[in-house]
């Protein structure tokens, strides 16, 4: 968004996110020590009560912790210093909007704007309404919008304070299915053109497969992985590669269209898959594929006969236990690129799987998230 | 001006004296009411409470008592140089004050508590410092609150006796006020002049109250709670 502006904090951006938090609650205690990139969009995931609000909060200052907090060579909070939230060049997008009720959109979007000193803005204000498609909404009320405009006006709104680091509390899960779609294309627009750190809880796969590049996953006030989205997703001892919904994201690229079948070859790497077309989609666009471990199989030899289209060269790395007796999760790497496999145990031992081997993956479907 | 007149006078300037005065003082009570946890809470909800339950006359007495030249208050006031505050406007509404607590405080207190505590922790996500959030967030969506208890402690004060007649008695043009002008002529068998202040002042109430309601709905209509 001010990819024109001069950015000051260039140089600071190697330093990165800095963010060490302990407080204790009745029934739970929040423990972490994190270091996130300085740009780019990090999830914070996990189920819901594993406290990942609760850190978004310590960071923001609106839950008192003890702790340190540091953005890009700035502190936040140190030992006994602690800036008061309004003090903190931060930006918070709530679940649920808290778009102030007794002024227009208009009004809402300049209530944080109007309190930034001019000098110190980078996103003008026509700027923000254009990006969030609010041209028409200026005038109304919070209460005449759809949840999914309640939620674009809030982001704006947000934007508007020319932040340092960008909160968002799961901000699409109050949202249906139909403003979820409606807002997330938004998302991903910020992600492309901002330049400021983004941090994102959620604890929908999907969200996150699209939205983040960095992942924090966590577990009853803790981090239980932490890395690079692709890598931490693909790895066998993360927390939800057990699950029925673990996946891994494939980076990949647009490359190719057959009209005859309605298929279009997306390649990552030296390998190339195949995909139902999408009108959208033109070749050079890049692309990112996720790939659910229980829609991967293995075979020994590159069976023609059957329905599979997509097969894929392919070594394995690991086997681990599933969480659910009688499952297995393999970890596979096709040219570079890792994938999860859930299998059962039997199929396991029937293959004779071991680390090392060479085998053919068979991916069944494939989504495309963004 | 005649002595009806002056009696209207002086109580309308009672009771805007008192409805000021109040919504300075209340307001803070009413916000650390709303929102404090403190162990204090309680008591200090039960005392601005008091003076809806005690007849006027006991807190009347009282307030004579610690006003009065042997009272605390009295003995301060004198010191001041201030002079001693029973049986002046001064007194009355130091009285009105006291008396009107409740009319005030309450309904800011449940307007305050309406509010949803996120807006504020919104607003200072949007740079806005405490003293900011207040005026630019709980004042104007706790604007019907102040509507409420303004008109409920304005119409409050206009009909109080038995404190005026306590701590005030009834000199013209200082302390007496319409609703002792109206026992006076009752008292004297002056039944017509008793009528015509009786009904104004029935009349002023029941306007009073028609145009809180239909404000209130208005700005209801406007706001979501």
């Amino acid at each position: 968004m001010n990819r024109g502006a001069p950015n000051e904090g260039a140089m600071n951006t190697a330093m990165g996110i800095e963010a060490r938090f302990q407080c204790r609650f009745e029934d739970f205690a929040l423990d972490v020590t994190l270091t996130l990139p300085g740009t780019g969009v990090t999830a914070l995931f996990g189920h819901s009560g594993c406290g990942k609000t609760t850190l978004l909060r310590c960071m923001a200052g609106l839950q008192p912790a003890q702790g340190r907090m540091v953005v890009n060579g700035e502190c936040w909070q140190e030992d006994d210093f602690s800036l008061p939230v309004h003090r903190r060049p931060l930006a918070y997008v709530f679940q649920d909007t808290g778009l102030f009720p007794h002024l227009s959109v208009a009004q809402n979007l300049h209530y944080g704007y109007r309190r930034i000193a001019s000098g110190a803005r980078q996103i003008d204000f026509d700027q923000a309404v254009r990006w969030l498609g609010l041209e028409r909404l200026l005038d109304r009320m919070p209460q005449k919008l759809s949840g999914g405009e309640r939620q674009r006006v809030a982001i704006a709104r947000a934007l508007l304070t020319s932040p340092r680091l960008l909160l968002m509390d799961e901000p699409l899960s109050a949202l249906d299915d139909a403003s979820k779609q409606d807002i997330l294309p938004y998302l991903e627009r910020l992600h492309d053109s901002l330049s400021i750190p983004v941090i994102y809880v959620s604890h929908a796969t999907g969200e996150v497969a699209r939205l983040a590049d960095h992942i924090v996953m966590m577990a009853a006030g803790k981090v239980t992985a932490q890395g690079p989205l692709q890598e931490t997703l693909a790895r066998t001892d993360q927390p939800f590669a057990g699950e029925d919904d673990a996946a891994v994201i494939v980076k990949a690229t647009i490359t190719g269209r057959d009209d005859r079948w309605h298929l279009c070859l997306a390649e990552f790497g030296d390998r190339q898959i195949w995909l139902r077309d999408d009108p959208r989609l033109s070749p050079g666009d890049p692309i990112r594929l996720q790939v659910l471990a229980r829609d991967v199989s293995i075979a020994l030899n590159r069976h023609r006969d059957q329905s599979i289209q997509n097969l894929l060269p392919a070594r394995v790395e690991e086997i681990r236990q599933g969480r659910q007796p009688g499952t297995a999760i393999v970890r596979l790497v096709s040219g570079d690129t890792p994938f999860l496999s859930q299998l059962t145990s039997r199929a396991v031992e029937q293959l004779a799987l071991s680390p090392g081997m060479a085998v053919w993956l068979q991916i069944k479907s494939v989504a495309i998230v963004g | 001006m005649g002595p009806e007149w002056q009696a209207v006078w002086l109580t309308l300037k009672l009771a805007a004296v008192t409805t000021a005065l109040l919504l300075v003082i209340g307001t803070p009570i009413a916000w650390w009411l709303a929102r404090s946890r403190h162990w204090l809470r309680q008591p200090v909800a039960a005392v601005v409470a008091l003076p809806l339950v005690l007849p006027p006359t006991v807190l009347g007495f009282y307030l004579l008592v610690v006003l009065g030249p042997d009272g605390l208050i009295g003995q301060l006031t004198e010191h001041l140089g201030i002079g001693l505050l029973p049986f002046t406007f001064e007194g009355l509404v130091v009285a009105s004050v006291i008396y009107s607590l409740p009319f005030t405080v309450q309904p800011l207190q449940n307007a305050f508590a309406a509010i949803n505590p996120q807006l504020l922790e919104v607003a200072a996500t949007l740079r806005a410092s405490p003293r900011d959030r207040f005026f630019s967030v709980v004042i104007p969506l706790a604007r019907p609150g102040f509507l409420t208890a303004a008109v409920l402690t304005f119409a409050h004060t206009v009909g109080e006796f038995g404190v005026v007649l306590m701590i005030g008695g009834n000199i013209p043009g200082e302390t007496r006020v319409l609703s002792v002008a109206i026992y006076d002529h009752v008292e004297a068998l002056e039944y017509s002049q008793a009528h015509w202040l009786a009904a104004g002042m029935l009349a002023f109430s029941f306007v009073v109250l028609v145009s809180l309601y239909s404000l209130n709905s208005r700005f209801g209509n406007g706001v979501v709670r």
